[in-house]
């Protein structure tokens, strides 16, 4: 078993006092709430320092812990000694409201042996259990799932792996790995929450499971830009197809498509596609549309052929002054 | 396992016509605690009484969050509230710069 630092994952000396401590938990708190914070350890760094602040926060619990010595690094292996706890009592961790997972069953193996299980059985993680005495629903869990912008256009079948705590038989911890099969809606987007019932935390008697949510973002794409339900492609096109208009193939998520750009199409110009964007999730629902912003290109003028086509140019267009809206004459 | 076929699920934000049992039973919270959040503004359903109030999975997220955000930080209402309306701010912004960095 890992012995660990709580006064180190919270920042503050072993002097500190409980009014330090409180204001060192709230300041991480703040920092690592998984609903704020954008670092991707979040969630483990919130749950640590729950468990830490759950052991500092009780001063009963907080003297016997520093009974065990200043010595002890985070990590180090770590039994108890026999006598450790002679003299005091608690039992379990009541509720800080630290951790996604909130309830007893979260706390490191360390801190179990140290002060025992979660004397409450507490529902699900936020708010008040429901059901009778010794029933509560499961925890919600919570997962982020990456996916390729054209899984929302076709919807798809993604293998998530969730690392779950578990106790065994002897009452230890373990994290376990679980594969869960799930099917991404289509027309899902980015920052959406798809909900499973029943794929949380089992509940604690005749409680329901809680649910598991999983949180959708898109994974980079090279070509394409996703603005909620639309989604915008860079179009690069050659100064004569931009000038005398052309027909050009486009790629979308689900396709190409055949676009027509008119004569004298100026850059940054936007084309839409109406529908073409991010699908429907629902029948009520509506598509997006997808933008092309419209680019020009240059043919490189790297040999005396093509430099004769660039002074031609110049010298068929004397009046033509790009920078005429900056005020300058040439 | 199937390969073909997953686990079915639904998109939280995606949903509509919940009723104030759905959001309680989704929130694990109390009526109570979810009306509070009506009369504070933070989520707005349609429907004159509570036993009509129809929500949205977006009223929805947002509940869950500053339900979250006070018990977990010890913010009060008006606190998770402020702090939600600026995260979802953030996250237009970000979405926006990202766009930006992208061209």
């Amino acid at each position: 078993m890992e012995f660990k630092d709580y006064y180190k994952i919270m920042g503050v000396e072993r002097s500190a006092t409980q009014d330090d401590i409180k204001r060192a938990y709230r300041q991480l708190a703040r920092k690592y709430h998984p609903d704020v914070s954008k670092e991707a350890d979040a969630e483990a760094r919130f749950k640590e320092l729950g468990e830490a602040y759950e052991a500092l926060k009780d001063p009963e619990k907080r003297a016997a812990y520093d009974r065990l010595g200043a010595n002890w690094k985070g990590g180090q292996e770590f039994r108890p000694p026999p006598d450790w706890n002679e003299g005091f009592e608690f039992s379990g961790g009541g509720f800080t409201g630290g951790g996604m997972g909130g309830d007893g069953a979260d706390y490191s193996e360390f801190f179990e042996q140290l002060f025992g299980r979660a004397t409450q059985s507490r529902g699900a993680s936020h708010g008040p259990f429901r059901g009778g005495a010794g029933h509560a629903h499961g925890t919600d869990r919570h997962a982020k799932v990456l996916i390729d912008l054209e899984d929302a256009y076709q919807g798809a079948t993604r293998m998530i792996v969730l690392h779950v705590p578990e106790t065994d038989a002897q009452g230890h911890v373990a994290l376990r790995e679980q594969k869960l099969n799930v099917t991404i809606p289509r027309g899902v987007r980015a920052g959406q929450n798809i909900r499973l019932t029943g794929q949380g935390a089992p509940g604690i008697g005749q409680g329901k499971a809680g649910d598991l949510y999983l949180e959708i973002e898109f994974r980079p794409h090279p070509h394409y830009r996703v603005d909620q339900r639309d989604v915008m492609l860079d179009l690069p096109l050659a100064p004569w197809e931009a000038a005398l208009g052309a027909s050009v193939t486009v790629p979308t998520p689900n396709g190409s498509v055949d676009l027509k750009i008119p004569a004298g199409s100026a850059p940054g110009a936007k084309l839409r596609l109406k529908g073409r964007g991010i699908p429907a999730a629902s029948a009520s629902g509506v598509a997006g549309d997808f933008y092309v912003v419209l680019q020009i290109a240059l043919p490189p003028a790297n040999d005396e052929a093509a430099q004769a086509v660039y002074s031609d140019m110049a010298k068929q267009f004397p009046g033509f002054n790009p920078r005429a809206k900056l005020g300058v004459s040439s | 396992m199937n390969m073909q076929s997953g686990i079915e699920g639904v998109i939280l934000e995606e949903l509509t016509e919940l009723t104030l049992a759905d959001v309680c039973r989704a929130c694990t919270a109390h009526a109570e605690s979810i009306i509070e959040l009506v009369d504070e503004g933070i989520i707005t359903p349609q429907g004159d009484a509570p036993q009509r109030w129809v929500f949205t999975g977006v009223h929805l997220r947002r509940a869950r969050v500053v339900l979250r955000l006070q018990s977990d930080l010890g913010v009060n209402r008006a606190g998770a509230a402020l702090a939600v309306q600026l995260l979802e701010e953030i996250d237009a912004l970000r979405t926006r710069v990202r766009a930006l960095e992208d061209r």
